[in-house]
């Protein structure tokens, strides 16, 4: 059921694709329970990370699923690369091919950089995050948990808040939830809504509440400073006073609604401690299944059985 | 290589039998076409009997190509084209880029002065022209800068730049930014007749984008750059041209509502004329999803949506827009071959115009052959003020001859122009050029040029 050389997003993934993911990271997820957590499922097969953007959470993830699989890691950042060096990304992949990696994650600023490695490499590529495109494996575990909760995905209401416009991983998870038959509202500052979001089939709110009556789950998005010198909002006091998941606004959502958060959280901007912390988050758990997702999508990308 | 001016020149050339359409008398008819010296001479049915006859016996003094099937026009001017020489001869230089030119069928174009450095000085004029003159394959027009270094501070040199023969100004590719400086631009280059060309866009709203923004843009998170982006600077300077009164042209224009201000201008009174690019007639930013991230698709302005495409087709057409220039913006593959945000803008026009426009807007009915020619060749001819875009009697002998049921397909690698980029590559098209005269020398012949 996956015939795919690459992952570089989640649109146009079908429902069966995802399921296959899915269903296989939750069986890979057994490892992180085992004592000893090892398999020699990848021994042999070369994984470069190659993150051009800062990240801690993400590339430790795919590390760690790596490992977990013995896969043979190398790993690339901006500051050690030849990208300081003015290196053309045409160059990384053509050295990147004679090296021979059997697969390449890569994060990348420019949206569209994985596709131009994935159309150079004949190593499979996944994408780590693109510019502001997609972040599939994010949307991957996010859906995994809301999964594991929930036990389906097929028609819950998901409200996903915050910089919609700047996020890739709203993006990821309105078409994988899409997919799956999941209901997507988005809601955030007008100043944040990208254009012609409606030509996607999502309802998009500039008050959260909107978006959150009635929902099952409750994505917030992680508020980038850096767009309050661009004048996206004013401050950060005023977004948290009407874009923040007060506990008050939660109560809007079912009394059973999950809390997720794609982290690194901002407390107190756009998701307050109680709520961060309370019993409804399950944002830690997202991070466990990151682990498992990503071990699911090298096995995948790889042709690798995961028995 | 070689200059136009160093092919043989033909006492006699004799232009036999095809349909001759010349916009600027109407003419639109079976005739011949003669040109002595150079220049043209009798343009009527058989007026080129006698000549034909006795060319057997004059040897190469009298040249005769039968254009029966085929169309004679004006030669075609493209009154806005990159030819990167000084500086970026990498990617372009004069000589390759007059020979795109005349593959395409255009005997002169107007280049943009934003080289390295840009030309806004008189002694750069004078470089372009005198790099034109030594290895030019069609007419080369210098546009000089309209700001020292096209940096928007201070007013280049405009008056020594025209009298050394710069025949329009602009800061293309660095828009004039403020109001004040477009003021007084338009004022001072319009005290030495000539027009102020600008790149509307306002940057303030399409920094850092990379396609028209919109539900595409949204799709594959590109930042974008909106309409309002260009329909801002559109009205800015439409209304200083209506203030100080003097000549504004409008490159490339892209969207239905700067059409729409142009329109109303015009209807005021402004002077105002605009152009639009093959491609803006042609393709939408939904290109963008089936290609995505094809850098061949990233130029500024961007791809529009296609309500833009069909009102720029009826702007075209009800003569709104005066004519077509084809922003001809060689690239090498290094400025391309990179991420899409990152990758330069603009694709290479000139070899691929006129089929796009015989095939996409001819063919269909949304132009006739006239309005298409007049929009190649008159229309450009006047607004910039230089001879050429007629077939009246003493005009200069620029001519094209086009095949008008040739069918081609686009092969990049073929080209004259050391540009590739262009996202026609492969496609079929009708119609193209076979033959260019230039001051009575034919440039190219049968398809293949002779410099």
């Amino acid at each position: 059921m996956w015939h795919r050389k690459d992952l570089l997003g989640l649109e146009g993934l079908t429902r069966p694709e995802l399921e296959t993911i899915l269903d296989r990271a939750e069986r890979l997820k057994d490892i992180l329970a085992q004592p000893e957590k090892k398999r020699t499922t990848l021994r042999g097969r070369s994984v470069l990370t190659l993150f051009f953007e800062a990240s801690t959470r993400t590339r430790t993830s795919f590390e760690m699923a790596g490992k977990f699989l013995s896969a043979d890691l190398t790993s690339i950042s901006p500051s050690t690369s030849s990208a300081q060096k003015g290196e053309t990304l045409l160059d990384t992949a053509r050295n990147l091919e004679a090296m021979g990696f059997d697969l390449v994650v890569m994060r990348h600023q420019f949206s569209g950089a994985p596709q131009f490695l994935a159309e150079r490499l004949a190593a499979h590529v996944i994408n780590a995050g693109d510019g502001l495109h997609e972040h599939p494996t994010q949307g991957l575990l996010d859906m995994m948990t809301i999964r594991e909760k929930k036990g389906r995905l097929d028609g819950l209401q998901v409200a996903i808040i915050g910089d919609i416009a700047h996020s890739r991983v709203a993006r990821s998870d309105l078409w994988g939830l899409r997919a799956m038959g999941a209901q997507v509202r988005l809601a955030g500052p007008a100043t944040m809504l990208p254009d012609d979001l409606s030509a996607f089939g999502v309802d998009t709110f500039t008050r959260p509440e909107e978006a959150l009556e009635g929902a099952d789950v409750v994505m917030m998005l992680r508020v980038q400073l850096e767009r309050q010198q661009r004048g996206l909002f004013p401050t950060p006091h005023e977004y948290s006073r009407f874009w923040g998941l007060t506990p008050e606004r939660l109560r809007l959502a079912k009394p059973d609604a999950l809390v997720m958060h794609p982290g690194p959280l901002n407390r107190g901007l756009e998701i307050p401690t109680e709520v961060a912390d309370g019993d409804q988050s399950v944002i830690l758990e997202q991070v466990t299944n990151g682990v498992a997702v990503r071990m699911a999508c090298l096995t995948l990308l790889l042709g690798v059985d995961d028995k | 290589m070689k200059s136009w001016r160093e092919l043989p020149l033909p006492e006699v050339l004799v232009i036999r039998g095809g349909r001759v359409l010349d916009p600027a008398s109407g003419l639109d008819d079976v005739a011949d076409v003669v040109v002595e010296e150079g220049v043209i001479r009798r343009v009527g049915p058989d007026a080129g009997e006698g000549y034909a006859r006795r060319a057997g016996e004059e040897g190469g003094r009298i040249r005769v190509l039968d254009a029966r099937g085929l169309v004679v026009t004006p030669g075609l001017i493209d009154m806005h084209v990159h030819l990167r020489e000084p500086g970026q001869d990498y990617k372009e230089d004069i000589a390759s880029g007059t020979r795109a030119a005349a593959c395409g069928g255009f005997t002169a174009v107007a280049a943009m002065p934003n080289t390295q450095p840009v030309i806004d000085t008189l002694p750069l004029v004078e470089f372009v022209r005198t790099q034109a003159e030594r290895h030019g394959a069609a007419r080369v027009y210098p546009i000089g800068a309209v700001t020292k270094g096209s940096q928007g501070q201070e007013l280049a040199p405009i008056g020594e730049m025209a009298e050394g023969g710069a025949t329009a100004f602009s800061d293309d590719g660095h828009p004039v930014a403020t109001a004040e400086l477009m003021r007084l631009a338009l004022l001072y280059a319009g005290q030495f007749g000539r027009v102020v060309i600008d790149h509307c866009e306002e940057k303030s709203l399409t920094q850092g984008g990379s396609m028209h923004r919109g539900r595409v843009s949204t799709l594959l998170g590109l930042h974008g750059m909106p309409s309002t982006g260009e329909d801002i600077a559109v009205a800015r300077n439409l209304m200083l041209a209506e203030e100080t009164g003097n000549r504004l042209h409008i490159a490339h224009l892209s969207t239905g509502r700067s059409l729409e201000l142009v329109r109303q201008a015009k209807a005021r009174g402004v002077q105002v004329t605009c152009e639009v690019t093959p491609h803006h007639l042609v393709l939408t930013d939904e290109s963008l999803e089936q290609h995505r991230y094809d850098t061949n698709y990233k130029m500024s302005p961007p791809l529009r949506p296609a309500e833009d495409v069909e009102a720029l087709r009826r702007g075209l057409a009800d003569g709104t827009i005066d004519c077509i220039a084809t922003d001809h913006a060689p690239h090498h593959a290094d400025d391309k071959e990179v991420p899409f945000p990152e990758a330069a803008f603009g694709i290479v026009g000139l070899e691929t115009a006129l089929g796009l426009v015989l095939t996409h807007l001819v063919q269909p009915g949304v132009l006739s052959l006239s309005q298409a020619i007049a929009a190649l060749s008159l229309a450009p001819a006047r607004i910039l003020g230089v001879p050429g875009g007629t077939l009246a009697e003493g005009a200069p002998g620029d001519i094209t001859v086009i095949d008008p049921a040739a069918l081609w397909t686009v092969d990049p690698s073929q080209f004259a122009s050391r540009g590739r980029n262009t996202p026609f590559g492969g496609l079929r098209l009708t119609g193209r050029a076979v033959h260019t005269v230039v001051g009575g020398r034919l440039v190219m012949e049968n398809g293949e040029l002779n410099i």
